[in-house]
């Protein structure tokens, strides 16, 4: 499965679609495929500040919790409402509709996320 | 197999287990010794049930168990041995079950004896002289050891913040960083599953407090490099903390201590023997190095010139208790008297076979299954059914329910989280080589299965699939008539 290449990759599995000043930042399918049955997302209020590389919120699944980290710096705008409520968005377009945070203000080099080439060559091996 | 119900949902109203002689003193009138505000309303809704239907009820519901007294109970980083019968007898014995730990120390001397002596034997273990046994499982005593830790830098007028732990770790691990205020970093390890030493050198500075290691690690491998961790975080003064959850594949054979770690936990319900996986009790004893005695938890167990044994609460640089009394005793007593059977001779042995069983079952097992880490491990390993589940479309999970249509307990399944579609099995030292033999053959057939048993298991058992999610996101934590 190929990741779309309109966006950046972490290797935590955030991708970020820029344009301009502004941001959409959502989980990769890898992810939502290695997190398994979620049962809780917290999200930070609008206009929290994100540091590029730290954790912004956490996902939690039935097995165990994980963190969401900031692709980029900027500032919180909007978190997607519907999915906080419900999480099948996530899992059935996780790049679309399931989309989590909006931000603005995006800052910082890039050079630390990955294209979607490199991003499927780093998720081929993780999974051995 | 028929659903069963509850215990309230049976019987009907004055059906009775016993009765009662007619009362032969005077009646008390309630209202005259129990206040009005202290009484009920209305009478508990207790379950009235015959004697018969009673014990029925119980022994269906425990013959529903897929435990260690009918099965091999092979859940990776947990340590499910047997139960020894005789931890039960001697536990049960009226010294040791009557008595109270607000006695007096001179009428308990045989209770603080065991305590006293079950210090000695995890000191000598652990390889570190103090020893303080009231945690009442692994996590508390992670964070009783973390507060010791936090107590030794204050007393030198430190404040380290940060906790390492590998990517490997046991959840408890930052868990218990986290609840006593450090911040935590993650550790990536390699991809022998091992700590880089290269990658962990630069994150070395003197704001870290401690490093918290499972060794052998959550994938079943033996950190070789625990000595040179050991003395990078000793230039710092932090320290090394060992995760005692997987000590029983070194337990007597190799101490913590000599390897340099300065604090540990045991996990007495599991590499003691005694009973876990139903909610404890268990018992989560610390051991620490010289430098950190000052700060253990009181109150503390002395054994005078005289031989009699007292508790000591006078420690004025102590973190104070952690818990009420001297810990879950009758645990610690059952774990003394599996390390009184085995003897110093025998506990190496244990170990030895541990690491045998676990390798003898990879061997087994590691054609059919990848086995990311190799084809050697400690006491336990880990399988990666990723291939699986790219070309049959089958997860971890489905092998997991599958086998209990098999009535076998499933292996740990989707930890460490390092690996994908883990399935993680610790076949402990107490299989015989036809119970191992026996579950590798189950494991094969199910992966011969189609595909469609498996997502459809189980079928066996009382219920199939659970809704895990529904479960987590909506508990009924109590049930209403």
């Amino acid at each position: 499965m190929s990741s779309p290449q309109d966006r950046l990759y972490t290797r935590t599995h955030e991708w970020i679609r820029i344009e301009g000043g502004r941001a959409s930042v959502g989980l990769t399918a890898f992810a939502v495929e290695a997190i398994k049955d979620i049962v809780f997302i917290e999200l930070p209020a609008p206009g929290r500040a994100l540091e590029a590389g730290k954790p912004f919120g956490v996902v939690e699944s039935v097995k165990a919790v994980f963190d969401l980290n900031a692709p980029l710096a900027g500032v919180v705008a909007e978190t997607n409402k519907a999915v906080e409520s419900d999480f099948s968005a996530l899992a059935s377009d996780p790049y679309g509709a399931g989309w989590l945070l909006r931000i603005e203000g995006v800052a910082g080099g890039r050079e630390g996320l990955l294209d979607a080439a490199a991003y499927d060559r780093f998720c081929a091996e993780e999974r051995h | 197999m028929s659903e069963e119900k509850l215990i309230f949902e049976k019987g009907a109203p004055g059906r009775r287990a016993a009765t009662f002689p007619a009362l032969d003193v005077p009646a008390l009138d309630e209202a005259a010794w129990l206040p009005e505000a202290l009484r009920r309303g209305a009478p508990p809704d207790l379950p009235e049930v015959g004697e018969q239907d009673l014990v029925r009820h119980y022994t269906r519901l425990s013959q529903r168990n897929i435990g260690i007294d009918t099965q091999i109970y092979p859940l990776g980083s947990c340590t499910m041995k047997y139960n020894p019968k005789v931890n039960e007898d001697v536990a049960s014995r009226d010294g040791f079950r009557n008595v109270h730990p607000l006695q007096p120390d001179s009428t308990v001397q045989g209770a603080l004896a065991v305590l006293w002596e079950m210090e000695r034997w995890l000191a000598e273990i652990a390889g570190m002289p103090a020893v303080c046994l009231q945690p009442s499982a692994g996590a508390q005593g992670e964070l009783t050891a973390l507060l010791v830790c936090r107590a030794y830098h204050d007393s030198k007028g430190r404040r380290p913040r940060t906790v390492l732990v590998p990517d490997s770790s046991h959840g408890t691990n930052p868990a218990s960083a986290a609840f006593c205020g450090y911040r935590v970093e993650t550790v990536p390890s390699r991809a022998d599953g091992t700590v880089d030493l290269a990658d962990l050198r630069p994150r070395i500075t003197p704001d870290v407090a401690c490093l918290m290691m499972t060794n052998p690690n959550t994938v079943g491998v033996f950190e070789r490099d625990v000595r040179a961790i050991a003395d990078l975080l000793h230039d710092v003064d932090a320290q090394l903390y060992y995760d005692g959850a997987n000590l029983n594949a070194i337990c007597g054979v190799a101490r913590p201590g000599d390897m340099g770690c300065d604090m540990m936990h045991f996990n007495v319900h599991k590499t003691f023997s005694t009973p876990h996986g139903g909610g404890g009790p268990g018992a989560g004893p610390i051991a620490v190095k010289e430098h950190l005695r000052p700060f253990l938890p009181v109150p503390r167990v002395r054994r005078g010139s005289d031989g009699t044994f007292s508790l000591d609460h006078g420690e004025p640089l102590s973190i104070g208790r952690v818990r009420s009394h001297t810990g879950n005793f009758g645990i610690l007593l059952r774990g003394l008297v599996y390390l009184r059977s085995f003897g110093g001779d025998g506990l190496p042995e244990i170990a030895r076979r541990a690491v045998l069983n676990a390798n003898y079952l990879l061997s087994r097992l590691k054609g059919r299954f990848d086995a990311p880490y190799g084809a050697r491990c400690m006491h336990e390993f880990v399988l990666s059914l990723s291939r699986q589940k790219r070309e049959r479309g089958v997860s971890a999970l489905d092998y997991a329910k599958r086998l209990a249509d098999y009535g076998y307990h499933a292996p740990t399944v989707y930890f460490p989280l390092i690996v994908p579609e883990a399935l993680m099995v610790e076949p402990v030292e107490t299989e015989a080589k036809e119970t191992l033999d026996a579950l590798a053959e189950v494991l094969g057939a199910i992966d011969a299965e189609d595909p469609s048993a498996l997502h459809a298991a189980p079928v066996n058992t009382p219920v199939g699939r659970l809704d895990e999610v529904g479960a987590a996101r909506n508990p009924v934590l109590r049930w209403k008539r």
